[in-house]
């Protein structure tokens, strides 16, 4: 098969899988789960083939892979849509298959498939948990199977079909596509157990937040339409005139060029779908979901997809700009929402108990980095920090995860109503879960950046080098204290869950999780270390040269200027990243070995500034200061009461009441006092006469003969009176 | 000479007073009595405007006044015959004369 014929194949199966478990295989747990591994497994194995022929063929940036069909008539020409691998997708379809697939696995067991179901479990909510007795009479509570096993598959299969639709597409329309049908993934997954109030408020949240996003960036993608006529990457990123163009010509707004407009456009869609700030708000509230979720959508992939698409369309972002020159708007921009995103999300994660919160914060906080590398020119460093984070994240989550699952298996059995999530209520888990520990160890250490083993290390390493020696040094110096805190916070997660002693019942009878969960850990580890080999700087002293730094060759060769961003390797920024990684893990470690009670050591010494920090700065509640009551007002008060129920309906209210009074005064005037009152009359008369003639008929027959004679002596008169006129 | 308009007064009063007995009274018997009064009021006119018609005004003599006259006499009497007869034969059933309690046929 040809390498373009496997690339369109590559997204079929998990949209298939979707369709066939939404369809017929519902009921049938097993048979779903097989489909949608299945269908993941083969696209995985496809998106190896084409990653390994990808990187087997030369000048694959100037060549990539494309196939192309015309697709819309617009006009007189057609709208090709397409495949595309280059050196970009082929890395980011290595790692988005390899996350994929492992999260698939993972979730067989997260679901407890095998468990018996829960007596109380219903469908929206998290299982509870089933009795049973074994042989000797004794009941135990286990885990119980999720309750809508299939939904899940089906809907993490759509989930694969639209990512790798993203990665592979040759076009910026077809990606938006991927990028909305991941929202609404996301949306349905966040949501997924929607009988919690928490559940449905942070669905809700996330799909509005990454709205805002998504909208800004549909305006840049038509404002490039409009203007280079078409969306195709190649004839866009790769044709220097059109770069040249966009950049020289002046759009309307705020003086900007339209390549920076164009560019701060797009990145606002990746400032929400990578939940930058100020629009990062919904990724923490996302951890409602299930964990395989969290970790699929919101840490590995889906999040990448956006600074996916900021390196994508760098040459875009970057036109205009040499290395080591001024840096274009959109750059700076993003150097300083990267950076400050980087920092302010690491402040925040100190201060967060709920394991899967402080990952979440973390994530940000990377994808800040990632965001602030491309601002200062490091494209090959956020590229390949994107690469070791998806990995490295991906285990964290999962990671927590089996904790998590483990904890809950501890509260099953002891029946003890604490948080499972709650950091404080763990400890010692490492004798517990030992795989858990060691594999959660080194995703940890390589989120620190620790020293030359892991993947974190060389790529943050990349970034504050290229920083440095681009010389922002502003973005340096907060991107190198927020790899301090990331350190410290994720020593104070490890010494919290795995060190010291249990400090809860659940936490002293937590148990491994299975082996479908556990594997998937393992080898994402072995990733977490591994990655980060294939980018080592070759001036880096000692090992610098040793292996090729392939990575660099590989995805650098996308930009056609070659830029010495990379080419001055100064030793401050790898003892900065060394100082930092060490000191911010030991510190993290001193402060929290000694943690006996569920209580937070730096609660006490930081005051109220940790109050601010758990409580997120606020920022929740700004917005709904700021956005959500004034919108509520507004739907509420203002249109509901005031102009729908008040306005309009007082006019139609008014309308209607000057009908009735019409009404009754017709009514009143004329039918009750002239129709009824004459049929009344008329038949009143009539009893009356009636009533009256009755009594005049006693019998008597003499008062007969008086009227008889008084009508006598009348008609007399009548004729006597009328003789003379007649 | 008796002017014509004094029989026809005398004639009328008596008429009334029949009429209002007829009217008035409840005893059967009186009832009948009145009634008489009435029939000879009329006979009173009758033979007042023959005498005016024959008598006065001398026009050739006619008899068919007196006859009528004589007749109504005759009918009157059968009359109080049969009237009596029913009354004495009401009186012998229900013990009274009195009109208003003959109520038999009311409903």
């Amino acid at each position: 098969m040809t390498t373009e014929t496997l690339i369109w194949l590559i997204p079929l199966p998990p949209v298939l899988a979707f369709f066939v478990i939404m369809l017929f295989t519902n009921r049938r747990k097993g048979l779903s789960h097989w489909l949608g591994v299945g269908a993941v497994g083969i696209a995985w194995l496809a998106a190896m083939l084409v990653f390994f022929r990808a990187i087997g063929t030369e000048g694959l940036a100037e060549h990539p892979f494309v196939s192309a069909i015309p697709w819309l008539p617009t006009g007189d020409t057609f709208f090709r849509i397409g495949v595309q691998v280059d050196p970009l997708s082929a890395v980011t379809l290595f790692f988005v298959a390899w996350t994929i697939l492992m999260i698939f696995i993972y979730s067989i067991g997260y679901h407890n498939y095998g468990q018996p179901a829960g007596e109380h479990d219903r469908p929206g909510f998290p299982p509870e948990g089933a009795t049973i007795k074994d042989e000797k009479g004794h009941t135990h509570k286990v885990p119980s199977v999720e309750p809508m096993y299939s939904r899940f598959f089906a809907l993490i299969s759509l989930f694969a079909f639209a990512m790798f639709l993203l990665v592979l597409t040759d076009n910026l329309l077809i990606l938006y596509v991927g990028w909305e049908i991941m929202g609404l993934c996301s949306y349905l997954l966040i949501g997924f157990w929607y009988g919690k109030e928490s559940a449905r408020a942070a669905m809700i949240k996330a799909f509005l937040t990454t709205r805002v996003g998504d909208v800004f960036m549909l305006l840049g993608l038509a404002a490039l339409y409009s203007i280079t006529g078409t969306l195709n990457y190649q004839q866009i990123l790769g044709n220097p005139q059109v770069l040249e163009q966009l950049a020289g010509s002046l759009s309307p707004v705020l003086g900007l060029s339209w390549a920076g407009l164009i560019g701060i456009l797009i990145f606002i869609g990746t400032v929400g779908k990578s939940a930058q700030f100020p629009l990062h708000v919904w990724l923490p509230d996302a951890m409602e979901g299930p964990t395989p979720v969290s970790a699929m959508i919101h840490a590995a992939t889906m999040v990448s997809a956006g600074v996916y698409l900021v390196i994508r369309f760098f040459p875009l972002i970057s036109a205009g700009w040499a290395p080591g020159g001024e840096l274009t708007t959109s750059m700076l921009v993003m150097g300083i929402i990267g950076a400050f995103t980087a920092i302010f999300a690491a402040t925040i994660a100190v201060a967060q108990n709920d394991i899967k919160r402080v990952l979440a914060y973390s994530t940000i906080s990377q994808l800040g980095y990632m965001v602030a590398a491309l601002g200062v020119g490091a494209y090959v460093a956020a590229a390949f920090h994107l690469v070791t984070h998806a990995f490295f994240k991906a285990l964290l989550f999962l990671g927590s995860g089996s904790v998590i699952h483990g904890m809950e298996h501890g509260v099953l059995h002891t029946g003890e109503h604490i948080d499972a999530q709650n950091m404080l209520n763990m400890g010692g888990l490492r004798k517990k879960m030992p795989l858990t520990f060691w594999t959660f160890l080194i995703g940890g250490f390589a989120l620190s950046g620790f020293p030359l083993v892991t993947a974190g290390f060389w790529s943050k390493d990349e970034i504050l080098s290229g920083a440095f020696s681009g010389g922002q040094m502003g973005v340096f110096i907060t991107l190198a204290l927020a790899a301090l805190l990331t350190a410290f916070y994720t020593m104070r997660q490890i010494t919290l869950t795995f060190l010291g002693q249990p400090r809860s019942k659940a936490a002293s009878h937590a148990q491994e999780s299975r082996p479908t969960m556990v594997i998937p850990l393992v080898i994402l580890a072995f990733f977490a270390v591994t990655a980060g080999w294939a980018g080592i700087p070759e001036q880096f002293p000692g090992l610098g040269g040793l292996v090729p730094n392939w990575f660099e060759e590989f995805v650098g060769s996308m930009l056609r200027n070659e830029h010495g961003a990379e080419a001055s390797h100064s030793l401050v920024p790898l003892f900065t990243s060394l100082a930092v990684a060490l000191g911010g893990l030991l510190i993290g470690w001193l402060v929290y070995r000694g943690v006996r009670q569920a209580r937070d050591p730096l609660e006490k010494a930081l005051g109220s500034l940790h109050t601010l920090l758990k409580n997120k700065y606020y920022v929740d509640e700004l917005y709904s200061l700021i956005f959500i009551r004034p919108s509520i007002w507004l739907a509420e008060t203002f249109t509901d009461k005031w102009l729908d129920l008040g306005l309009i309906d007082g006019i139609l209210h008014a309308i209607g009441r000057l009908g009735l009074w019409m009404g009754r005064l017709l009514r009143n005037v004329i039918d009750l006092p002239i129709v009824n009152g004459a049929g009344d009359a008329a038949a009143n008369g009539t009893r009356g006469l009636g009533a009256y003639l009755r009594t005049r008929q006693a019998g008597r027959v003499q008062l007969y003969m008086v009227i008889a004679v008084g009508l006598l002596v009348a008609a007399g008169l009548l004729f006597y009176l009328l003789a003379g006129t007649i | 000479m008796i002017p014509i308009s004094w029989y026809l007064i005398v004639a009328a009063a008596l008429f009334c007073i029949g009429l209002f007995g007829v009217f008035v009274r409840k005893n059967a018997v009186g009832i009948l009595m009145g009634v008489e009064l009435m029939l000879n009021a009329v006979n009173i006119n009758l033979i007042a405007f023959w005498h005016y018609h024959t008598q006065v005004m001398a026009n050739p003599p006619q008899i068919s006044a007196l006859v009528y006259v004589a007749i109504v006499f005759i009918v009157a009497a059968a009359e109080v015959a049969v009237g009596l007869a029913l009354v004495i034969s009401a009186y012998r059933r229900r013990q009274t004369v009195v009109v208003d309690d003959m109520n038999l046929l009311k409903g």
